[in-house]
């Protein structure tokens, strides 16, 4: 145990913390980068292939691994909490152990941080709040740019939904709209569902 | 009646069965439950999600609970196992490079020494085998087959962490030789043409308990009528799922796009027991393949954990008789005893018993009804008398 201590000595000693985040999109993983630099003078290194994760972070051996809870991949990150010597055992904390409450937020977030080593938690507290924040921006991004691609979708269904109508019932683009209207609410469904049926019959039908 | 949503992970595999079929074909709604089923992308996730208060249960790999109160694993946590979701259920594969240079007689399926033999004798260089988890009973049952037959570990055994969904990949990109898994990524490796099935892990092991239902201790104590509500739909799910004809609603069931999302013919081979092991068809019949009842295969036994912590205390270096103290109070029989012995579910008379000296249905003492406990047999012929490691 005293050569683990000695190594943890040590980068407490230095303030740099050795960052590895494990991301495969890139922006993400630059933004993520951005705010890390932002919360200190880190040194920060981004894996995005995922083969041979375990190896590949032992061989770094660094302070923190942030990697993303969606990723399956992180299941291989447990192996870094059993060695082959018990000297050079990794201590895995999960955010920084004691502090639950920063735990079940990055955990919220999306974020999942593995200390890998003896650090204290206040040192790691904000890199994980950085991390956090830019996970919750991400995500909300994402939800956003994927609202906005249905409802693109949506409408361009329902255009041609009402195109179909317009020709086969010879209705204005008004009274088209309106009878898919009328069906959707007597059949209790979305418009833009009732709008689907209809383009996937005609495209069986043509 | 309002019913109580429970949030519950789980990971995308045939013996989550239990928790779909609870929800789905009602024995949740009986109990007044409506189970939230929370898909979680890997077995870290589904520990720290019921560890950090985001379920309130979760389908876990039988040693997960255990490592945890070893402080293995990363999460400090207290995590209980009130009882076992299924018993056995996974299988070992073999790369098609690795198969073509075994003997045909490697593949009968059901010996698992001279599967295990050959398997070590066809591999050039160290051995790269894939299990999902550190910490399952996929390792556990590699590491105490492959080394009894003499293969030593670390130096000619590198057992490595691979998601289920990513195995038959790693195994045709050459980055392992050989998986050991749950159902159904056995049979997508042979579907997909990336390997071939050399054994069920119940040819290693017949009776390892392989899933758990796992809850936090604070929980169980602030919520006993729940646990309790949680606990009978499970029991009354894996009893639905026991019946032969009802394999091929539970296939039909599991194969749908919001569970497993896969062809219902590839989720029956494991329920039936009938196994396709090559791509080019050959098929084996496995009596138990996986079981979710017979047997008292629901109750978790002491004796149970007190193997897995041995052979991790073994593997890990840790205090043996320590780790097999630690282990098995967190199998809780007493749990099991309290809410499912009033539903019906026959209890054995002791909670411990010697594993691997159950030759085939034996009867033993039991409170309400007879008893019959399915083969319990090591493949090496071993017993694991829990009482004398103490």
């Amino acid at each position: 145990m005293e050569a683990v201590r000695a190594v943890s000595h040590k980068r407490r000693m230095n303030d740099r913390l050795s960052i590895v985040i494990v991301e495969a999109d890139r922006d993400r993983a630059l933004a993520l980068v951005d705010a890390l630099r932002a919360a200190g003078d880190h040194d920060i290194h981004v894996i995005g292939d995922t083969s041979g994760l375990a190896r590949r972070i032992a061989d770094r051996n660094p302070d923190v691994v942030l990697i993303d809870v969606a990723n399956p991949s992180r299941d291989t990150l447990e192996e870094l909490t059993l060695a082959s010597a018990p000297l050079d055992r990794p201590v895995a904390i999960f955010a920084g152990g004691s502090d639950m409450a920063l735990t079940k937020a990055a955990i919220e977030a999306g974020v999942s941080a593995y200390v890998v080593d003896e650090l204290r938690p206040e040192r790691v507290a904000p890199v994980l709040v950085a991390a956090i924040a830019r996970f919750n921006l991400f995500r909300r991004l994402r939800d956003e740019l994927s609202e906005t691609r249905r409802a693109l979708e949506e409408r361009k269904v329902i255009d041609r939904a009402k195109g179909l109508l317009m020709k086969a019932r010879g209705l204005d683009e008004d009274a088209a709209y309106a009878l898919l209207r009328k069906t959707a609410m007597d059949k209790g469904r979305k418009v833009s569902d009732v709008a689907q049926a209809l383009v996937t019959a005609a495209d069986l039908l043509s | 009646m309002t019913r109580v949503r429970l949030r519950v992970a789980w990971v995308p595999l045939v013996d989550a069965a239990p928790l779909i079929v609870a929800r789905e074909i009602g024995f949740a709604a009986e109990e007044g439950l409506t189970l939230d089923l929370m898909r979680a992308p890997s077995w870290s996730s589904a520990r720290d999600m019921l560890t950090f208060g985001a379920v309130e249960a979760a389908h876990m790999l039988s040693p997960v609970p255990v490592a945890m109160s070893l402080g293995l694993g990363g999460t400090a946590g207290q995590v209980i196992a009130p009882m076992i979701l299924s018993v056995n259920g996974t299988s070992i594969g073999v790369s098609e490079a690795l198969a073509r240079r075994m003997p045909p007689e490697a593949f009968g399926f059901d010996d698992a020494t001279v599967a295990g033999r050959a398997l070590i004798a066809a591999a050039q260089g160290p051995l790269r085998v894939g299990v999902p988890f550190p910490f399952s009973m996929h390792a556990e049952l590699l590491f105490f087959w492959l080394t009894t037959l003499g293969l030593p570990a670390p130096e000619a055994l590198s057992v490595r962490s691979i998601p289920p969904p990513l195995m038959a990949e790693a195994l045709a990109a050459g980055e392992i030789d050989a998986f050991c898994v749950g159902e159904p990524w056995g049979t997508l490796a042979v579907e997909r043409g990336a390997g071939r099935l050399l054994l069920p892990s119940r040819a290693i092991w017949s009776f390892a308990p392989e899933k758990v239902l796992a809850l936090r201790r604070d929980w169980v104590e602030s919520e006993p009528d729940l646990t309790g509500r949680l606990m009978r739909a499970l029991w009354r799910a894996g009893r639905w799922l026991a019946q032969p004809e009802a394999h091929v609603a539970a296939a039909e069931l599991l194969g749908r796009p919001e569970w497993l999302d896969l062809p219902a013919e590839w989720i029956d081979r494991a329920l039936t027991g009938h196994m396709m092991i090559s791509p080019q068809g050959d098929s084996r019949r496995v009596d138990g393949f996986v079981q979710f009842h017979d047997g008292a295969a629901t109750f978790p036994w002491r004796s149970q954990a007190a193997w897995i912590g041995a052979r991790m205390a073994g593997r890990l270096g840790l205090e043996r008789s320590a780790a097999v103290k630690t282990a098995q109070d967190v199998f809780r029989s007493d749990l099991y005893r309290r809410h499912l012995g009033p539903a019906g579910a026959l209890l054995p008379g002791a909670s411990s018993k010697v594993e691997g000296a159950i030759r085939s249905g034996t009867a033993v003492p039991s409170e309400g009804g007879r008893l019959l406990l399915a083969e319990n047999r090591f493949f090496d012929g071993r017993v694991f008398d829990p009482d004398a490691e103490n």
